[in-house]
């Protein structure tokens, strides 16, 4: 079972979660003046990355709040976790900290 | 004729039945007036001086105040509850106190029934269905969730060292207080 870090109650069994599909998708804000093709990119389109994917979880078992996480898709290894409005964290900054091994990367967690 | 109503607990019948085990002793709470309260930061302070105990704003913590308990549940989400039959009462009082501050005040009263379970191994029998870490450093006294209980939700609070409240939907009482029986009967005589 994965342990997912909620922003607001800590490190929580994946069972009181439920997945909420990839984050930073924003709504169009005028949806009738795109085409169907912009519009179906929108609602089904996905980046579905082999790597780091920031993606929204709900704490629906616990504080019922929707926040981020950035996972790893490879391992599982979840480097980050953030609450909804909050700036999308640097990808990059953590992919290297990944290459390190899930071990340096629970490391840096512990660091903060 | 005058009809009475009679009011049955939802575990009533199998609590009559419960054996004794000190090590993991189960037992239903009396009817209790309970309220799901949410609202915006300038409602906290209001509401819980209406309340009578101010709302825990650290995360899964729960306060008492002369036989009134307010239990985190979310960063804008708290479970109140108090005596039986004060729910009008505190209804009003609340209400007159939050006038003209968006929240949302509903009361749970019969939707939920409470249990207790207390013992050397009351975290044992809840760890059975409930995989939250329970040792007193990462759940300490003091501290209340909402959580799973096998596939039910509950919500549980450590009252004391080795004695947790679970508060159950009615209609899922019944199948909690099993599992319970069931993991606990490891510990009897």
């Amino acid at each position: 079972m994965l342990v997912i870090p909620c922003p607001y109650c800590g490190p929580r069994p994946e069972l009181e979660f439920r997945y909420g599909g990839e984050a930073h998708i924003a709504r169009p804000e005028d949806p009738s003046t795109l085409d169907d093709e912009a519009w179906g990119a929108f609602l089904y389109l996905r980046s579905n990355p082999k790597g780091l994917h920031a993606e929204r979880w709900r704490h629906i078992h616990g504080c019922a709040r929707y926040f981020n996480v950035v996972r790893d898709t490879i391992s599982d290894t979840i480097l980050a976790s953030y609450k909804v409005g909050e700036a999308k964290p640097d990808m990059d900054a953590l992919a290297r900290i990944l290459a390190g091994g899930p071990r340096a990367a629970a490391g840096e967690e512990k660091s903060k | 004729m005058v009809e009475t109503a009679i009011r049955t607990g939802a575990l009533d019948a199998l609590s009559a039945r419960a054996p004794a085990i000190a090590a993991a002793s189960l037992r239903t709470c009396p009817p209790a007036s309970r309220f799901n309260f949410r609202g915006r930061p300038e409602a906290f302070g209001p509401a819980g001086e209406a309340f009578g105990v101010a709302l825990p704003q650290t995360a899964c913590r729960a306060a008492s105040e002369s036989g009134r308990h307010a239990l985190w549940l979310g960063p804008d989400e708290w479970l109140l509850i108090a005596g039986d039959g004060e729910a009008a009462e505190i209804a009003a009082k609340m209400e007159s106190a939050l006038a003209g501050l968006p929240h949302s005040l509903v009361e749970v009263s019969h939707r939920n029934t409470a249990l207790e379970i207390e013992g050397s191994h009351a975290a044992d029998v809840i760890n059975s269905g409930c995989p939250l870490d329970l040792s007193a450093k990462a759940f300490p006294v003091g501290m209340c969730t909402r959580t799973i209980f096998h596939k039910a939700e509950i919500v549980l609070w450590r009252i004391a060292e080795n004695r947790f409240r679970l508060e159950v939907w009615r209609s899922f009482a019944a199948y909690v207080w099993a599992q319970l029986e069931e993991a606990r009967r490891e510990y009897g005589a």
